[in-house]
């Protein structure tokens, strides 16, 4: 995680111009040349063959840290200095890590554990031979698969705001200058005027990634015209949706992107100052994000006259302490002003007064990740990808019962049947596919019936559920649906703030209605009063999180209606069971069974009888084996 | 904070003046109150009454604002973990995958019911968290810094004896 390798330490010399950022980036152009498709191995190099190695979580807690470690030593041992071992960021691809891949050869070894660190370097960088066992065998054709670019996997994907992620190693901002970082904050600087580059992003039709979609080129117009003589520019990186993971992707893998982005909106909208508020739970994109900014300061990519430009800009780091309503950006503004993150009433928006009471944006971390390839690219060519009124890319965070569990990224358009199954390689374990949850907490399932649906901001809403911030979480036949909305309600009743009634009280009582279901309390009335306060809440609730809060209930409701009727009805039959191993046969049970379901002699096991099993509890209660009791009441 | 009379006897002197430090060098102490209270976490582990009352004095904010701040936000925690604290994720691709019944077998194993948190000899703690982001190998948790993946729940006596053993070896 720090970093232990500085390259050219000399060249971090402030850069005046924007001729001294493009010489610098033909300088160290060679640290990235060998990561192209075309590119071939060349013994007249110093470096020949790297060995990328995922830094991603997922593969990090399979061993990759080790790995990384003995493929160093193996590499001394061998006497192989012309070889170098690189950390990059998330490749994506978790369900297969720890992965490898080995440029200029351009293969893509998965599931690598630290023992095979000899094999990579005798076998593979040393005679050039392929190691078959770890290639990547295609599940459908039993085929190996070396390329990543030919897998299922990665070949509907279009990488954008994810462009650099596993591409550089996020920790040397020289790797980000070499593959064209910080051309688009020149670009801006030099040949655009502030207005210029607003128009360019509405014109590109880029909408805010972290759910609602709110147009990002308007934002930026409502803040520019808000004259101030101080403006905040806020990146949003408190990712609060649980099992989604693409924002702090960027953050760790790509850091210097988020802050070229929010220099390009200081200028646009005439800030000064950069704040990224980013949770405490994630110490390695806060880590990285500090390095970002410290070597971008010490090549005056940051702080006074930019480029000497003229133009200043600063960013410093706000911890969040861990609360998922703080993702709605009145609320963040608060936490970062040190208070609680509760939400207020816009208007006034942000854009008007904000942070300190300053006109502020807040943009998230994926929205910034895309600007600076439309600035460097065109809105036009921006513009070109995906549908009528969302453009571009969504990055998912793909997980759940399907088989590539990882971070996607699509083009708008792109049909969730073409994610799950073609992508995602469907579901495991030869079991049916049930539903997508898309939007985390504040979203709702989406069916088979509409898997074909191409993906975008509208048409999620129409299906009753939302593109959120891009969790997408997989559920099979197994799972019930009554049950995932009870979860959903835990998480929004436990994150509610307390400040206003509709979420603080109302949620809780859904989930008290949701219970009451689960535990065979409920009647049809309770599925009424349940519609009813849920839409209540919809109606009435303060933010976002309120608002949105009922949409899993209602949205379940919807699509799984006999689900609930079945708990309705009563008509999911629950009873008692006995474990014959942990049964000490003491007859307890079997006294206090209050329609003498249960059966056995002393010493014997006992048996419960299902048909006459009313479950009320009584064995449950009086069974004296511990830890655990003998008697379960499966769900 | 239940206890009235609070006294700050047994905070660390030098932690706190490590605190002090920090406050001192804020422009503005009361706007970083987020910030400091990270600081005398990592500082103290947790978050006492105590602690909050002698960041409410320095900040020069009422300790009312201090718990509020606390309280609301799930990093700040107001008891001390245990020596090994079993970070359990709770994030929608765990739960899908059965991570409700891994936290039960946990709780039934240390004999910790919902309300309590820590084990009686300080050794365990239990901690629901949201996301680690470690979806492939959900059911996941963390003690310390080893991440367990794919945990089913008849896998958690091992992992709690693999604790205990390390214990008894010191």
């Amino acid at each position: 995680m720090k970093k232990d390798h500085r390259t050219n330490t000399e060249q971090y010399t402030r850069l005046n111009s924007r001729a001294d950022l493009d010489r610098l980036a033909e300088a160290n152009r060679d640290l990235v040349a060998l990561r192209h498709e075309q590119a071939e191995r060349d013994p007249n190099r110093k470096v020949q063959v790297e060995l990328l190695v995922c830094g991603g979580t997922g593969c990090h807690s399979t061993g990759a840290g080790v790995l990384m470690e003995n493929l160093r030593q193996a590499l001394v041992a061998h006497n192989v200095d012309w070889a170098k071992v690189v950390q990059v960021g998330c490749l994506g691809f978790c369900a297969q890590g720890p992965i490898v891949l080995v440029m200029p050869d351009n293969i893509f070894y998965v599931k690598v554990q630290p023992e095979d660190a000899e094999r990579i370097v005798t076998e593979h960088v040393i005679k050039n031979e392929i190691i078959n066992d770890l290639i990547y065998v295609d599940p459908e054709t039993g085929e190996y698969v070396p390329h990543h670019a030919d897998m299922g996997f990665y070949r509907k994907q279009k990488r954008v705001a994810l462009r650099n992620c596993g591409l550089i190693d996020p920790e040397e901002i020289l790797e980000s200058i070499a593959v064209g970082g910080y051309q688009a904050l020149a670009k801006c600087l030099f040949d655009y005027t502030p207005q210029e580059v607003i128009d360019v992003l509405k014109a590109s039709g880029l909408r805010g990634r972290g759910g609602a979609g709110f147009p990002t080129g308007v934002k930026w117009q409502f803040a520019a015209n808000n004259q101030g003589e101080k403006k905040y520019v806020i990146c949003n990186g408190d990712e609060g949706d649980p099992g989604a993971f693409m924002d702090r992707s960027i953050m760790e893998d790509d850091p210097n992107s988020v802050v070229e982005a929010m220099t390009i909106a200081g200028y646009a909208i005439g800030a000064h100052d950069g704040l990224i508020y980013v949770r405490a739970e994630y110490p390695v994109a806060v880590w990285r994000l500090q390095t970002a900014i410290h070597e971008a300061r010490m090549l005056g990519l940051l702080g006074k006259n930019i480029l000497g430009s003229g133009f200043d800009f600063d960013i410093k780091i706000s911890l969040g302490a861990g609360a998922f309503v703080c993702g709605e950006e009145t609320a963040l503004i608060h936490s970062a002003e040190g208070h609680r993150g509760e939400p207020t009433r816009k208007p006034p928006f942000p854009a008007e007064s904000g942070y300190m009471g300053l006109p502020t944006i807040v943009n998230n971390v994926e929205t910034f990740a895309n600007v600076p390839i439309i600035i460097t690219k065109g809105a036009e060519w921006f513009s070109s990808i995906g549908t009528e009124h969302s453009k571009g890319t969504k990055v998912f965070a793909l997980a759940g019962h399907v088989n590539n569990i990882g971070l996607v990224e699509v083009p708008m358009g792109t049909t969730l049947r073409e994610i799950v199954f073609e992508i995602g390689g469907g579901v495991p374990d030869g079991k049916a596919f049930k539903a997508v949850q898309t939007g985390g907490p504040s979203g709702g399932v989406i069916t088979t019936e509409n898997l074909d649906t191409p993906i975008d901001f509208q048409s999620l809403g129409a299906i009753g559920s939302m593109m959120g911030s891009g969790g997408m979480i997989v559920m099979n036949e197994d799972n019930d649906m009554v049950e995932v909305a009870r979860f959903y309600l835990d998480f929004t009743c436990d994150e509610s703030c307390g400040k206003c009634t509709p979420c603080r009280i109302g949620t809780t009582r859904v989930r008290e209605l949701l219970d009451k279901l689960l535990e065979l309390r409920g009647d049809m009335e309770t599925l009424t009063i349940l519609k009813q306060l849920c839409n209540a809440i919809r109606d009435s609730a303060l933010c976002a999180l309120g608002q949105t809060a009922p949409n899993p209930v209602l949205s379940t409701m919807r699509y799984f209606p006999e689900e609930y009727e079945r708990y309705a009805r009563r008509e999911v039959r629950k009873y008692y069971s006995i474990n014959p191993e942990l049964c000490i046969g003491c007859t307890r049970c079997v006294k206090a069974c209050p329609v003498d379901a249960i059966s056995g002699t002393l010493r014997q096991p006992h048996v419960i009888d299902p048909e006459k099993c009313i479950a009320c509890g009584a064995c449950h209660k009086v069974c004296p084996v511990k830890p655990d009791k003998a008697i379960v009441l499966p769900r | 904070m239940s206890k009235i009379d609070l006294s700050m006897d047994a905070l660390d002197p030098a932690k706190l003046k490590e605190i002090d430090a920090l406050v001192e060098s804020l422009p503005d102490p009361s706007g970083s109150l987020i910030q400091i209270l990270h600081k005398a976490q990592s500082l103290f582990g947790y978050l006492p009454p105590e602690l909050q009352l002698y960041v409410a004095r320095k900040v020069g904010v009422p300790a009312a604002r201090v718990n509020g701040v606390v309280s609301f936000y799930s990093f700040f925690i107001e008891n001390p973990e245990g020596k090994y604290n079993i970070a359990i994720c709770l994030g929608t691709a765990c739960f899908v995958k059965g991570a409700a019944e891994v936290l039960e077998k946990f709780r039934t194993e240390l004999n910790l019911p919902k309300e309590k948190s820590r084990t009686d000899d300080g050794l365990f703690s239990i901690a629901e968290v949201r996301c680690i982001g470690a979806c492939a190998l959900a059911p996941v948790l963390r003690i310390g810094d080893k991440i367990y993946g794919h945990v089913k729940p008849a896998d958690v006596p091992g992992i709690i004896q693999h604790y205990r053993d390390l214990e008894e070896e010191g």
